[in-house]
């Protein structure tokens, strides 16, 4: 009987030790120097923990009323732009998905949608808004761009992903009856993502409009503006019933939309 | 799919009478919704500036090129700085998630009322955008770098924590019974039992937070101060489009080379 | 030796899981626990080492009773208990060789085990071992890379590290092809002999229970219909444990040959 061996290491995803350490030494640096970057202000850090007290009272004994004009037309001018910047993107969403799937369209036209896509999605919502702010004004409609385009690329790109799964046979079975490319799409495409679709559709509703609540920041209209106002201000009763009829309105709708979408799938 | 008869014979119909007059009236509020929300917009749109607008985007865009290349050496410092606001308020997050996540998994949470407020803190974290995190804490903090990484890391906290205690609810029971079977200690059974199995989930949704993260960090500095979206805030209140599209393009690599980044690490692990 | 006295599992809904179970278990003898399912079976497995906690009643492994152990004293006694499960219940994403390890955790402080740095003997009893059940080529393997018999046999050498007096075992062969099932049973049975272990198999195909164990108990709606040796077990006793049904307890002999050559073979 050969000899029992006695000693196991465990094995190692990179088994160079210099490697491995060399790694480590570079992430530790690497915190060490980035970490020695941020400023903290010590002095202001402990006027400002004073003033901690000051927002909790604030956002405790929320003011509806000294602002509630404008809290209540920032609400109703987000609930619009969120609206409206759907049922567009929800529209121009399918044909650029449609070009962005692999299995219906000639590479080409593959290329172009998914570079489009992604160039779209590059862009942070803000960074949108402040570019349709730049070229159409402030207001309401610089904002329901903006969350439109936002929307086409999230919609866009997930439904191109669920086109790009779907059944081949199915594909393959309504193009060998010789129907045109829109009635494959109608026929073999559509029953199978209408309800991730929808799904999508209502859940990037809900994102929107938490978007919607922040782009007014930079002159997109909406809420954002009011708050960013308030806070500039130091009204921290104001600012504190905004952000509790934000938060309310977010989960409201979080839920809401979360249960439709398991209704219908 | 229904047959209908009608009188002697017979039809075939996609929906039912009655699931048509549902559609119907399902697409009919939705339009209606639609118009009311676009007139709305409508009145409070400045309709000269958007007849305005085709000149002026052209403007904008003969403006943006060529973009600005000396400028890239200003844009260098204020990018790291913004990757530092991504890399600390994410990990800050992580670790902070971590311990919520036990908390507030039914497996694993001590009792019921701290899972309640765990999860409460959870949500609302989830609700707020980081942007509106970033203007409360600049008032405690003050502007700069600070006050962006406590805001990525406040908004990521929830999101973090959610994925994490969902993969705890969801890990295979019965390795954990049989390390317990074999005599090992609380600690033991959370090293050998739980984490092998939550490491790849972990790793992944800290990266890919990571990567979101960054794109959030480009432009949390126009409110919270710090990295490139400060530098970005300056150069359009300074009508700079040369400057402006330096940094855009910058943030578009950026992020490109981030999500690279993440798709590898996120590979290497499952 | 294992005496179970009285022993009663009672849920929270009301359900009552055993009903005053009694039984004694004598070394050196594998028992088979036979009966429908939903009559308790793995219940009762599961009280012995206290991962389902008894109701009431008594269960003396070595004159010590295992209910009035207090959490320390459990853990040290549960590290002589061998548990070997259903689907395996092997740390997927850990190699073999860890997942063998994993059983002396009862053994060896926190650190050391945390760090993988087992004693030397720990180390050589797992490769005896791994290479008795036929793994010494899949050390380094991760444990999902493994068919189900080889799992399971990576089970067994994990029970068997613990250096136990008791095995319990809980299906072992639900989840396996019948040749595989006929392999791990005998493996079982010739490592209970070898290292004079009891040993209770929760089984629910009564050939193989036959065949392999030495006592059969017999459980019921969470009542012991039957207790005896295996060669009693007939189709009357059947038909009370289980209800009237074609009972084909034949030994099959010329399957058992072909198998003597498998057990000692590499991989299936």
């Amino acid at each position: 009987m050969q000899e029992v061996r006695t000693t196991w290491r465990k094995k190692r995803k990179i088994e160079n030790p210099l490697i491995r350490y060399g790694i480590l030494v570079l992430v530790l640096a690497y915190l060490y120097l980035a970490g020695t970057g941020v400023e903290v202000n010590a002095d202001r850090v402990s006027r400002g923990l004073s003033r901690v007290g000051l927002l909790f009272s604030g956002f405790f004994q929320p003011d509806f009323q000294s602002r509630g004009k404008y809290i209540v037309e920032g609400i109703l001018e987000s609930v619009a732009m969120t609206l409206a910047s759907s049922a567009f993107a929800m529209i121009l969403a399918v044909p650029i998905a449609l070009g962005a799937s692999r299995n219906i369209v000639p590479k080409w036209v593959y290329l172009i949608c998914r570079v489009f896509l992604m160039l779209i999605r590059s862009l942070h919502v803000v960074i949108l808004g402040i570019i349709f702010v730049i070229m159409f004004g402030y207001g309401p409609l610089a904002g329901v761009l903006t969350l439109m385009v936002n929307g086409v690329g999230f919609i866009g790109k997930l439904l191109a992903e669920d086109i790009e799964n779907i059944q081949e046979e199915q594909l393959e079975a309504i193009r060998a009856t010789g129907a045109s490319w829109l009635k494959t799409v109608v026929y073999a495409v559509w029953p199978q993502v209408s309800t991730r679709f929808i799904g999508l559709s209502i859940y990037r509703a809900d994102i929107s409009f938490r978007q919607s609540t922040v782009i007014g920041i930079v002159g997109a209209g909406g809420i954002g503006a009011v708050l960013d106002t308030a806070m500039g201000r130091y009204d921290y009763h104001t600012a504190g019933a905004i952000l509790l009829v934000i938060i309310i309105m977010v989960l409201v709708t979080e839920y809401g939309s979360s249960a439709i979408r398991r209704r219908i799938v | 799919m229904p047959i209908i008869t009608k009188g002697n014979s017979l039809s075939w119909k996609r929906k039912t009478p009655s699931q048509q007059r549902t559609q119907f009236l399902v697409v009919l509020s939705i339009v209606v919704i639609f118009l009311i929300s676009a007139s709305y917009i409508s009145k409070q749109t400045m309709w000269e500036f958007v007849s305005d607008a085709p000149i002026q985007i052209r403007d904008f865009i003969s403006r943006m090129f060529p973009p600005d290349v000396k400028y890239f050496g200003r844009v260098a410092p204020a990018l790291w700085d913004t990757i530092t606001i991504s890399v600390f308020g994410t990990g800050i997050a992580v670790v902070i998630s971590f311990a919520l996540a036990i908390l507030a998994a039914k497996n694993t949470t001590p009792n019921s009322a701290v899972r309640m407020v765990v999860l409460t803190i959870i949500v609302a974290s989830r609700s707020v955008n980081s942007m509106i995190w970033a203007l409360l804490i600049v008032q405690i903090v003050g502007p700069g770098l600070l006050a962006s990484i406590i805001a990525i890391a406040i908004r990521s906290l929830g999101m973090i924590s959610k994925l994490m205690y969902e993969a705890i609810e969801e890990i295979n029971t019965e390795p954990i019974e049989a390390i317990t079977a074999t005599g090992a200690s609380r600690a033991q059974i959370f090293v050998y039992g739980y984490l092998p199995q939550l490491m790849p989930s972990f790793v992944g949704t800290s990266v890919y937070r990571w990567e979101n993260n960054i794109r959030e960090s480009t432009i949390i500095g126009i409110v919270g101060g710090g990295g490139i979206g400060m530098l970005l805030n300056s150069a359009i209140n300074r009508l700079a489009w040369d400057q402006v599209m330096s940094i855009l393009i910058v943030i578009f690599l950026t992020v490109v080379v981030a999500e690279w980044v993440s798709a590898k690490v996120r590979k290497s692990i499952s | 030796m294992v005496e179970i006295k009285d022993l009663v599992k009672r849920y929270p809904s009301g359900q009552e899981a055993l009903k005053s179970v009694s039984l004694t278990l004598e070394e050196n003898t594998v028992m088979a626990l036979i009966g429908p399912s939903g009559a308790g079976k793995s219940t009762l497995i599961r009280c012995i080492n206290r991962l389902v906690e008894p109701t009431s009643g008594t269960i003396l492994i070595n004159g010590t009773n295992v209910c009035e152990l207090g959490k320390k004293e459990l853990r040290l006694r549960r590290r002589k208990i061998g548990m070997i499960f259903q689907e395996y219940a092997l740390v997927d994403r850990l190699t073999v060789m860890e997942n063998v390890l994993s059983g002396q955790l009862g053994y060896v402080g926190f650190w050391t085990s945390t760090l993988r740095r087992f004693p030397q003997d720990v180390v050589a009893q797992a490769y005896t071992l791994l290479e008795r059940v036929g793994l010494s080529d899949f050390v380094d393997n991760r444990a999902d890379q493994l068919s189900g018999g080889q799992r399971q046999r990576v089970g067994i050498a994990r029970a068997l590290i613990q250096n136990p007096d008791l095995l319990l075992v809980d299906e072992p062969t639900a989840s396996l092809d019948p040749k595989t099932s006929r392999q791990v049973m005998r493996l079982i049975v010739e490592l209970v002999q070898e290292r004079n272990l009891q040993c209770i198999i929760n089984i629910h195909d009564v050939v193989l229970a036959k065949q392999f164990a030495q006592r059969i108990v017999g459980l019921q709606d969470g009542k012991i219909v039957f207790e005896g040796k295996s060669a009693e077990l007939d189709v009357s006793v059947l038909n009370t444990i289980y209800g009237e049904e074609d009972w084909n307890i034949k030994k099959k002999k010329k399957e058992d040959e072909d198998d003597e050559a498998d057990i000692f073979s590499m991989g299936e």
